[in-house]
């Protein structure tokens, strides 16, 4: 899901586009750091390894997908997953070249939105009493996160230009059975969780609380 | 205290092999606050200002250089390329169809435009100059000092701790990941596209969560057990010597050099 500077730079629009995911991943990155407290630091960097880690799992099938997992950070990071995303994209850049530094802006929108949108439509329901209602909030979360994204990413390519409009929707037709395999596996986690650390999906919660009581 | 010397190269993490063979290069005792700058600097130049195929080729020559200068291992420069090179691929196929222009040719009824075969090589020229300067600038750093790196930078206090302590447990939870995946495996788990393999993983990435979320928990009382107040203190500090003069001068004038040849 990662979109390529090169290809985003060749035009007027398509810079304007960079300029406006930098500016965006700025502010979120802003919001998710004054609700994040020095306390929950090693808990937020300790979760997005586990979710980088997790990012690595390959599904077998026809074609080779990586989880992307973005919905389900957005559950269980709430606003911390826009920090959680830059670092853990500068630190693809650094490590695999994936993305390169300009374009970090634009992928760490495209990545961490759709997650915050997962975290205040479905959290509620995620925590919920019934089982399935967990679950289908979990394959909400999961589908939604990958699918919003890859309409952000078509939408920045488009901007740059007509011309990557077929790439864009191919990305997106690409991304429906990825959808679905991200959501059936957030769904199944959401519900593990549920049963085995219920306070991991209340974190972001909890975060709020702390920062209230620290005044 | 001077830091800098003692960071040689990046030492593999995730399994990937690191890019330089020596122990010690010209490159790697640069200042690091330096080399992130010039990478940030070039990539911005690069991808926004260059447009002429003349500069394109010419920022594509400096990266061949640096390249060469800084000796990487050429079969690892050559493998984090490809899958950069694999989209340009497509792009090859796709822009002549979608780009309006003159058409070059026509292929079975679809007209093939040059200016889409100019922006496919103009991406692909930029995209692979920008990749072989950040491998020799950011593949040379060591990612345990790029929290440090930014730190010095003034980037928030926050997000470099949150660096910092990703950096560290990367490689911690991946180590745990490969046991829990041992462990699953000793059990005859073999995966396949149906719905146990997703929900086994589903259970797996939870696990790996509930893990980490433990593990975040001793950490803080570890921190606070000794005497943790909210703030880290800085141990590497970077000086910029005489050594770091060359690397710079070099720098700042190929910069200055594309954005003449761009715009003259």
């Amino acid at each position: 899901m990662h979109i390529s500077e090169a290809m985003l730079t060749d035009s007027l629009e398509g810079n304007l586009a960079l300029g406006a995911g930098m500016a965006l991943a700025a502010a979120g990155t802003a919001v998710g750091l004054r609700k994040m407290d020095y306390e929950r630091i090693p808990q937020v960097a300790v979760l997005s390894s586990a979710f980088f880690v997790a990012s690595l799992i390959q599904i077998p099938g026809p074609i080779a997908v990586h989880l992307v997992l973005n919905g389900l950070m957005g559950l269980i990071l709430g606003w911390a997953v826009f920090p959680a995303v830059l670092i853990a994209l500068v630190l693809q850049a650094v490590l695999f070249l994936a993305g390169g530094l300009t374009a970090v802006g634009v992928n760490t929108v495209v990545m961490a939105l759709p997650a915050i949108v997962c975290y205040y439509a479905l959290n509620r329901s995620a925590r919920s009493a019934s089982e399935p209602v967990a679950f289908l909030a979990g394959f909400a979360a999961g589908a939604t996160g990958v699918l919003l994204g890859i309409f952000l990413a078509a939408a920045a390519l488009i901007t740059a230009g007509e011309e990557f409009k077929l790439l864009g929707e191919g990305a997106v037709l690409w991304h429906l059975p990825v959808a679905v395999i991200d959501g059936l596996i957030t769904g199944s986690a959401v519900v593990f969780l549920r049963k085995v650390r219920p306070e991991l999906l209340e974190a972001p919660l909890l975060a709020n609380q702390v920062e209230v009581t620290h005044g | 205290m001077d830091h800098s010397h003692d960071h040689h190269h990046a030492p593999p993490i995730l399994g990937h092999s690191s890019l330089v063979t020596r122990p010690t290069c010209y490159l790697c005792s640069v200042d690091p606050r330096a080399r992130l700058l010039v990478a940030v600097a070039f990539s911005v130049v690069v991808a926004v200002l260059l447009k002429s195929p003349t500069a394109l080729w010419l920022a594509l020559a400096v990266g061949i250089v640096a390249v060469a200068m800084a000796r990487l291992r050429p079969m690892a420069v050559l493998k984090r390329l490809v899958p950069f090179n694999l989209l340009v691929l497509v792009l090859f196929l796709v822009l002549p169809l979608t780009k309006d222009g003159q058409p070059l040719v026509t292929l079975l009824g679809f007209d093939l435009t040059g200016e889409g075969f100019l922006q496919a090589g103009r991406i692909a020229l930029k995209g692979n100059a920008i990749l072989l300067t950040l491998m020799v600038m950011l593949g040379t750093l060591d990612v345990g000092i790029l929290g440090h790196t930014l730190s010095h930078l003034r980037v928030p206090d926050k997000l470099t701790h949150l660096l910092v302590f990703t950096v560290r447990y990367l490689d911690v939870l991946h180590r745990e990941y490969l046991r829990l995946a041992a462990a699953m495996k000793t059990r005859g788990f073999r995966p396949r596209l149906n719905r146990h393999t997703l929900a086994t993983y589903g259970y797996l990435v939870g696990m790996l969560l509930v893990r980490s979320f433990d593990r975040a928990e001793r950490i803080v009382a570890a921190m606070k057990c000794r005497g943790f107040r909210g703030r880290f203190y800085l141990l590497d500090h970077f000086s910029f010597s005489r050594r770091d003069v060359p690397f710079c001068v070099v720098s700042i004038v190929t910069l200055l050099a594309l954005i003449v040849v761009q715009y003259t």
